[in-house]
């Protein structure tokens, strides 16, 4: 294999010491090292239009004025950071925020406390656990945008079956989806529901890893249920836990598919988020230019917690 | 080791009862914690059997199911179905033709660089699909690519495409260099080696990978929703989001589309557990 990825430089240089008879066999690593490029072009080439470009293509729009009419005219004039300016001084920028902050912060705590529940349950491994545990995964693997139809009918204020359900303990029917006050709870529980399957499977991987005989060492000195889990589970299973909560941030924050689906934003812009006003701006009012500067706010975010990520997923890689 | 000593077969069996009691009482909680997490998925079976179109007569069982969802669910959205799931089979096709030969490249070339594009490709899957639906829009616009299946297909294969390059990855790490030397050293091209060597042995992550495009391909909306501007091609997430605009009022057969759309994730769940077992946990770490 080494002999194989020699570098092209030695080749040369080994070239020039008896330059007649290694003639062909230059040649030969040249071709080699072209067949070898050619693996990866197609990938590296998808990658530079498909994301390269989009996160170029985004700056760029977002310092322009780029309206429908830039699609007939072709004109799309230099605006500077106003754009940036309308986004900041909108009043549903700062209500967007907060909702992001809340929608992503909340749905990451229920998740992750569900989730890291049903993860320790499942990891006694129990009879049909394995079964059971696969089945979990079918909310996480449906279209989101069918999780929000589904989640629609059962919140139905008159008619769903969750009101129905509160109303046998004598509840009053909550408006869930059309007031204002509770539509973000409701949209959050739902990406909760959607969220939980991935966090236990992430968890259930990590609670496999910890070594059985650590728990028999604990038990001998008296660890068992809670202590055990302070003492043992807990320190060995962080490094994934911070995977986890971190790639969860990176999701939540650009989820879009629920929100459209339970809420469109609504009721009285009590669900927007940066993703929706990102979406909105673009593809609603066509401003192209404002949706931009939008979803580089969402980029900027994401990169925050990407770089997050990698220290921490090399951490839990190095351990 | 003390304990066996002490009291060798009584201990044991006492100790074996208890936990089968345990162990019993566990898959009768797995159970109802399943039934509570999956409950949502028996209420869109139910409410997409119902007879009237309102689920406030819903009862918990369909006792006199009716088939009339369906009917207006196929009629209305059967073509949808139908495009959904070119795309989706598109997709597939794109991704593992793309992914797969650099997924082998970065296993088994000594690239210098491989370190970088591992960090591209982790970044790039957390870029928003909102950035780049915002600029496929524009250069679609240009290039004639809106309300066309091959667009959809380039722009769901950014789905998976990242993730099956990983996933496979992983797994053409573990073929030895020996191997494939001595199929180089019977005058097996590097094209030659990859098809008949590394794909064979990589065949589950491959199919992995194949899954989990079809999924991600077929669950799109985002896409959807944004590359298209006419009725023509119109997978069938974006007819879900257009029934709950319209039809709200008619909701056996808005749940039976919705069941329509699950069916390849159950289907494949309950066919294919094992790869998307390995797809669930392998993706999203490494």
């Amino acid at each position: 294999m080494t002999s194989l990825s020699t570098d092209a430089p030695v080749t040369r240089a080994s070239k020039k010491i008896d330059t007649p008879t290694l003639r062909p066999r230059q040649s030969f690593w040249a071709r080699e090292n072209i067949a070898k490029i050619m693996f990866v072009v197609p990938a590296g080439l998808y990658m530079a239009l498909f994301f390269g470009y989009p996160v170029i293509k985004n700056l760029v729009m977002s310092l322009q004025d780029y309206t429908t009419k830039t699609f007939f005219t072709g004109e799309a004039p230099w605006v500077g950071l106003q754009n940036y300016a309308t986004v900041i001084s909108s009043n549903l920028f700062a209500p967007a925020l907060l909702n992001t902050a809340l929608f992503t912060i909340i749905s990451i705590v229920g998740q992750f406390a569900i989730g890291l529940a049903l993860a320790c349950f499942f990891n006694r491994n129990f009879p049909l656990s394995r079964f059971l545990r696969a089945m979990l995964l079918l909310p996480w693997l449906l279209p989101l945008i069918v999780a929000s139809a589904t989640w629609r009918s059962i919140l139905d204020q008159d008619s769903g079956i969750l009101n129905q359900f509160l109303g046998t303990f004598g509840i009053p029917a909550i408006p869930w989806l059309t007031s204002p006050d509770v539509a973000l709870i409701a949209v959050i529980l739902v990406n909760i529901w959607v969220g939980i399957p991935f966090n236990v499977t992430l968890l259930y991987g990590g609670l496999q890893d910890i070594p059985s005989e650590l728990y028999e060492a604990g038990q001998l000195d008296g660890a068992t249920g809670w202590k055990a889990f302070r003492h043992i589970t807990w320190p060995n299973l962080r490094p994934v836990v911070s995977v986890v909560l971190i790639l969860g941030v990176v999701y939540t924050i650009k989820v879009l598919d629920i929100i459209l689906g339970l809420t469109n934003g609504g009721p009285a812009n009590a669900t927007q988020t940066i993703a929706v006003r990102s979406y909105q701006e673009s593809f609603v009012n066509f401003e192209f230019g404002v949706g931009a500067a939008f979803s580089n706010i969402l980029i900027v975010i994401s990169l925050v917690f990407a770089v997050i990520y990698l220290r921490a997923n090399r951490r839990a890689v190095d351990e | 080791m003390t304990t066996a000593q002490l009291n060798p077969s009584d201990m044991r069996q006492g100790a074996i009862r208890r936990r089968a009691f345990k162990t019993r009482g566990s898959t009768v909680l797995g159970f109802i914690f399943l039934a509570i997490m999956l409950f949502p998925i028996y209420w869109m079976v139910n409410a997409s059997l119902q007879p009237s179109g309102n689920t406030l007569s819903a009862d918990f069982f369909p006792w006199n199911p009716s088939f009339a969802g369906y009917e207006k669910a196929i009629a209305d959205q059967g073509k949808n179905l139908l495009t959904s799931l070119i795309i989706a089979m598109g997709t597939v096709v794109v991704t593992l033709l793309i992914a797969a030969p650099a997924a082998y490249a970065l296993a088994q070339f000594k690239f210098r660089w491989i370190s970088w594009a591992l960090l591209a490709i982790l970044i790039a899957q957390m870029i928003p699909g909102v950035v780049i639906a915002n600029a496929l829009y524009a250069a679609y616009n240009n290039l004639g690519l809106l309300n066309s299946i091959p667009g959809l297909i380039l722009a769901d294969a950014s789905h998976a495409i990242p993730f099956a390059i990983l996933i496979m990855r992983a797994s053409m790490m573990s073929i030895p260099a020996s191997i494939i030397e001595a199929a180089r050293v019977d005058g097996a091209g590097q094209l030659r080696a990859f098809i008949s060597i590394a794909l064979p042995i990589a065949k589950n992550a491959l199919i992995t990978a194949g899954l989990f495009a079809f999924l991600f391909a077929w669950s799109d909306f985002l896409f959807a929703l944004t590359l298209t501007t006419t009725d023509e091609i119109r997978p069938v997430t974006l007819g879900i989001y257009q029934y709950l605009g319209t039809q709200v009022s008619n909701w056996s057969a808005v749940m039976a589309t919705a069941v329509l759309s699950s069916l390849p994730a159950i289907v494949l769940l309950v066919v294919a557990q094992k790869y998307i077992a390995a797809g669930a946990t392998g993706g999203a770490v490494k």
